[in-house]
């Protein structure tokens, strides 16, 4: 099995986090300043939900603290391609299933420990047992032995997982169980960076006071107020920071870090407020922020309810084609959105255009025919279940009222309180009709918005969905040879959904930011974080 | 309760007693007859208050609106049009037409929601005092009335509820509902807030058991229950009454203040509460999808509270 | 008196025991998995949750986990976070004194700005600045706090500029005037009420009369006399509301990104971290005992009439 779900989620507040290409306002007219290398960047930003180890984080608060302190083996660029950072190289054999990883020499952790081949096999050796928990361990799972050091239920029978083996000094190989051509991709998750050997020691002090291998090292935690990192000058990667650290401070509203960034309180944040959308480009003119970002939002189908059971597809498409994306992204979002033509979001290998077609276009008339050509809906009455502790109610409320008003279906908006709620009721399969959900990329490469959502009992696969072909043609995509052949591939799955219609595809998601007039320009990432390394800091 | 008005709080119990007590005296000398006077001098001061007028005039507009919604307007509240998202601004010339105060984020009539939405806040505002009023009315005169032991024990359990943060409470219990429609919120709200009245009914029954009447039936072998409530019960009442009238008031702030939060009505009802904590998005540029349901809403507050505070002179006659 | 304080405390045990089992059993109530919420979307780690529940004592049946905790309590020992594995005890000896500061603000603000405004309309019965301050404390009841919060915020955090909108140091008192106005404005109301009421209530009594028959000074009058009898009611009111104030400010601590009591609640909740709710809850309860027993001690100040055997 793969990935799983989306790569961060966000522990509390109304805040989601990742990647696109940046494409913020142009700049450079201020001239006033004199930049300032040792100035320091601030980031709205929220308390971490966990000690700072990167096996132990998955949510956006504690991931881009994490981003600042390690560098991994690899990354990828904004078309979705890896690019190599701590690795030298990282390549597979033929069949995919043994990847050979080489580090650039001369690397150095913060307390000048030297960042070897044992520090990775060590470090995801000691995350994969269950004694220590670190949260992200099902991430090794696909390497050969992991099921001996984590097994389903009790201790670990093995401390090490026979997949991983020290070549020498600045080499290693990862054994999996089965081929995957787009391993690499993994890769760039944290789980996967490495750690200094006294953090295995000693987890709790080095949780609290990371020492990674990354372009800045810790100052200290001030718990829910702040996290300061400072540049550290042994950073051997490309990204040398050009600001002399970063401060992420904690803020549990964002419409308090929004108040702030106006008044330059705090120098950028993760995303805008929603009752902020009709006037961030105002307030902030070309230091507003807008930029794409690989997520799909979407409205799923609860297959095991009644309502969906045996329904018509014709059904399903022509609720999808009730929906006038393009006036709700205009008005509600004001613009910020882009409608969503098919079930991959933007900004990931193997992206195509207009997969879902007419079904995705609003034609209130189609609409209508082909949901009484299907049968109609039975009950004649949906409802779209959404997590009320996130913006999504406006939304919703705009797709019920165009729903209703183009075919006659009444819908209306099922508010769960929040999102450990919301995910219960999913889990257990309880969705009385339908369900929003939205997908961040693991990594840039469409199979994760496929395979790891729409395949036949799969994790992400919340709505009970199964097509046959569908997983016949992922299992193809899975064989391939090369991750383009795999991508291609996975088009033809993604095309084949159009006759299943595991959900209506919404709208592909921006990242909406800002930056204070105390930095020179901030831009945000394929995966919705802030490139902070790159950010030149005024003088004072 | 800082945040979410003060329902529970002690709402002037002290000040309420000492009515309790004038009430008494003002009973000396013959229940039935004396009720009679107590009442009848309120209601003739109350006819000639104004304030009384005005709300009592108000409350029977907001019950004419939450009875007939239909009659105020004809517009459809859920249905919007997102070509009139945010349309305009009000126009406050055409009285009671649609457009009157202008759309909503979706485009929606906000007159009509404002006339739509009476309803689930009257409902809550309503239910929330019978129910606080009946079991805190229960509770509080069993308690005063037998003293000793049920006193103590009443008494402690008054104290339990009354320790818990009223908002906090709120969210614990509301949290455990999906399905958050107007019982729910309004049981929720009943089940932290009923400690006020308790508080208050005991007192004014331990001050009227001791008054000579109840005495005197007592001596002439009443049982419990006709002592209860023949003679207690309608003595007692008059604080009671006064202090549920400007709860109500509070109970409606508190259901939108529970919206903000998220904990308030589901998306199928319309409500002032969900409509004005989502129109604090749009206060920078929409001001007016907060001015109207939240000004309705504090209007009808207005009223009641207003009403409690009549009722409250007119029977307290160091008041008057 | 001293018996007195004595029973007091004694009969605040099962209130205190019944109170945090009540919310304990409530927190338990909610739905969603608080370990299990740790991997958000994703799939969780079987074999980790189990590891966790036991860790934190939470596969254990309910009554023991109470038993368990109310045993920890006695020690000193509130438990730890599911998410983080922090000691409780850590997060609330953070977020109260924050919390203090802002409570201790809006308290005074009630105190000083409440009971002036009620003596002035008290005394000044049926004039136009009595008919002023009543309907501005009606107004002040009628509006929902939010309202306030974002309006005020956004009038002089944003457009005026006169503060911050937001507090960027819990300990700098000037960031944390607009958000105590704001939490204090609902019980300023009131009190301006209750002094108003009680202080009619009492002009007409009979020791006011002697008093001015005698020919006191009308200072002396109001301040020694009239004041010290009206505040009775508001004492109580003030009193209970210390407790109130520190743990009901959810929604202005969450307005002015303030990070005290009432948002460690709110996360609590948010998280189903039940030993955050019940552990905070357990300080709020003992704070309002005592603030209510003290108090009742003080009316015997107030009102010489009053004494404790």
């Amino acid at each position: 099995m793969r990935g799983a779900k989306s790569a961060k989620w966000v522990a509390i507040a109304g805040v989601v986090a990742l990647t696109a290409t940046a494409c913020g306002g142009g700049d450079d007219d201020k001239g006033s300043g004199k930049v300032d290398p040792k100035g320091i960047v601030s980031y709205a930003n929220g308390e971490p939900q966990n000690l700072l180890q990167p096996s132990n984080t998955m949510e956006a608060y504690g991931s881009v603290v994490i981003d600042a302190l390690f560098t991994g083996l690899v990354h990828y660029d904004k078309q979705g391609n890896i690019t190599y950072e701590n690795a030298e190289s990282v390549t597979p054999d033929k069949t995919n299933k043994v990847w050979t990883v080489k580090l650039k020499p001369g690397w150095k952790f913060h307390d000048n420990t030297p960042v070897n081949a044992k520090s990775y096999v060590d470090a995801w050796n000691w995350a994969a047992d269950p004694a220590n928990g670190q949260q992200n361990s099902a991430w090794y799972r696909d390497i050969v032995g992991y099921d001996d050091v984590h097994p389903e239920k009790g201790k670990a029978k093995k401390k090490a997982m026979s997949g991983l083996k020290v070549v020498d000094e600045n080499t290693f190989t990862i054994t999996l169980k089965n081929g995957i051509p787009y391993y690499q991709y993994k890769l760039v998750y944290k789980p996967f960076f490495p750690l200094p050997a006294a953090a295995l020691k000693d987890p709790k002090k080095y949780g609290e006071a990371p020492v990674g291998n990354g372009p800045y090292k810790f100052a200290k935690w001030d718990r829910k107020k702040l996290i300061s990192v400072r540049t550290w000058p042994g950073y051997k990667g490309e990204d040398k920071p050009k600001n002399g650290g970063i401060d992420f401070k904690a803020y549990t509203k964002d419409t308090a870090a929004y108040a702030d960034l106006k008044s330059d309180n705090v120098d950028t944040m993760p995303i805008v407020p929603n009752s902020e959308l009709a006037n961030f480009k105002n307030d902030f003119g070309d230091r507003a922020i807008v930029s794409d970002y690989s997520a799909l939002n979407t409205v799923n189908f609860a297959f095991y309810t009644p309502q969906w059971k045996k329904t018509d597809i014709k059904v399903l498409q022509g609720l999808s084609m009730a929906i006038d994306r393009d006036t709700i992204a205009k008005t509600v979002f004001y613009g910020t959105r882009e409608s969503a033509t098919g079930w991959v979001a933007k900004g990931v290998k193997g992206y195509q255009d207009d997969a879902c077609g007419k079904f995705c276009k609003f034609d209130p008339k189609g609409a209508k025919d082909l949901i009484k050509a299907g049968g109609g809906v039975p009950g004649n009455k949906i409802q779209i279940q959404y997590n009320a502790d996130q913006p999504h109610k406006d939304w919703v409320v705009a797709v019920c009222n165009s729903i209703t008003k183009a075919t006659g279906v009444k819908c209306t908006g099922d508010a769960v309180t929040d999102f450990a709620a919301d995910t219960e009721i999913r889990d257990q399969k309880k969705v009385k009709s339908m369900y929003r959900s939205g997908w961040v990329l693991d990594y840039p490469f469409n199979g994760n918005f496929l395979a790891d959502l729409y395949g036949t009992g799969v994790d992400g696969n919340k709505g009970g969905f199964s097509d046959k072909k569908f997983d016949e043609l992922t299992a193809e995509a899975d064989k391939a040879k090369t991750i383009d052949e795999s991508a291609e591939l996975y088009q033809k799955a993604e095309k084949e959904l159009v006759n299943s219609f595991p959900g209506i595809p919404l709208w592909y998601n921006k990242t909406l930011s800002a930056y204070s007039n105390n930095v020179k320009k901030i831009e945000f990432d394929q995966a919705g974080d802030p490139v902070l390394s790159d950010v030149e800091v005024f003088e004072k | 309760m800082p945040d979410l008005t003060k329902t529970p709080a002690v709402d002037e119990p002290e000040v309420v007693l000492a009515e309790a007590q004038a009430g008494g005296k003002v009973l000396d000398g013959g229940e039935a007859n004396g009720a009679r006077s107590l009442w009848s001098d309120a209601w003739r001061d109350l006819r000639r208050r104004p304030l009384f007028i005005i709300s009592s005039a108000l409350i029977l507009v907001v019950l004419l609106m939450a009875a007939f919604p239909g009659l105020f307007t004809s517009a459809d509240p859920a249905s919007g049009d997102l070509t009139k998202h945010f349309l305009g601004e009000p126009k406050l010339a055409h009285f009671f037409q649609e457009d009157w105060f202008g759309y909503d984020r979706q485009g929606r009539s906000i007159y009509a929601r404002t006339v739509f939405g009476v309803r689930n806040s009257v409902m809550v505002g309503v239910g929330v005092t019978l129910l606080v009023t009946l079991f805190g009315g229960l509770v509080g005169m069993l308690a005063g009335y037998f003293g000793g032991f049920w006193d103590s024990l009443l008494s402690r359990i008054t104290d339990v509820f009354f320790g818990i943060p009223f908002l906090l409470g709120a969210m614990v219990v509301l949290n455990a509902f999906t399905n958050r429609n107007v019982w729910v919120i309004t049981g929720a709200l009943a089940f932290l807030g009923w400690t006020q009245i308790a508080r208050v009914m005991r007192g004014a029954v331990i001050t009227t058991k001791h008054a000579d009447y109840v005495m005197a039936a007592k001596a002439l072998g009443a049982g419990t229950k006709r002592i209860l409530f023949r003679h207690v019960l309608p003595n007692a009442v008059a604080p009671v009454i006064v202090v549920a009238t400007i709860a109500l008031g509070t109970y409606i702030v508190a259901e939108s203040t529970l919206s903000y939060l998220g904990l308030g009505f589901g998306d199928d009802a319309i409500s002032w509460g969900a409509d004005i904590s989502d129109a604090t998005n749009d206060i920078r540029n929409n001001p007016h999808t907060l001015i109207f349901p939240a000004g309705m809403l504090s209007l009808t507050v207005l009223a009641f509270i207003m009403l409690g505070d009549a009722v409250r002179e007119a029977l307290d006659p160091k008041l008057r | 008196m001293g018996r007195y304080v004595a029973r007091r405390l004694l009969q605040m045990i099962p209130v205190f025991i019944g109170t945090t089992l009540l919310i304990f059993l409530m927190v338990n109530a909610l739905p969603g998995d608080p370990v299990k919420a740790l991997w958000g979307d994703k799939p969780p780690d079987p074999a980790q949750v189990a590891q966790i529940k036991h860790d934190r004592g939470l596969d254990l049946p309910l009554w023991e986990q109470y038993l368990h905790y109310m045993k920890g309590l006695f020690q000193g020992d509130f438990g730890k976070t599911i998410a983080g594995n922090r000691p409780i005890l850590d997060e609330i000896t953070q977020a109260f004194p924050v919390s203090m500061r802002l409570a201790a603000m809006a308290w005074t603000f009630e105190l000083v700005v409440g009971i002036t405004l009620g003596v002035i309309a008290g005394i000044r019965r049926g004039r136009i600045i009595d008919t002023t301050v009543t309907m501005f404390t009606l107004l002040v009841i009628s509006i929902p706090i939010f309202v306030f919060g974002r309006g005020l915020q956004l009038v002089f955090g944003n457009e005026l500029g006169w503060v911050k909108p937001t507090v960027q140091d819990s300990e700098n008192l000037e960031q944390l005037i607009l958000p105590a106005l704001v939490l204090g404005l609902v019980g300023l109301a009131y009190v301006a009420r209750l002094t108003r009421t009680s202080i009619k209530e009492n002009r007409s009594a009979d020791y006011i009369r002697t008093a001015v028959a005698k020919g006191l000074p009308r200072r002396r009058i109001v301040s020694r006399h009239l004041l010290r009898n009206s505040l009775i009611p508001v004492v109580t009111y003030l009193g209970t509301d210390i407790g109130a104030l520190m743990g009901g400010a959810v929604i202005t601590e969450g307005i002015f990104n303030v990070t005290g009591v009432g948002n460690l609640l709110f996360q609590g909740i948010a998280r189903r971290e039940g030993a955050v709710i019940v552990g905070v809850v357990t300080v709020l309860v003992l704070v309002y005992l005592l603030a209510s027993l003290l108090v009742d001690l003080l009316y015997a100040v107030l009102d010489p009439r009053i004494r404790y055997a």
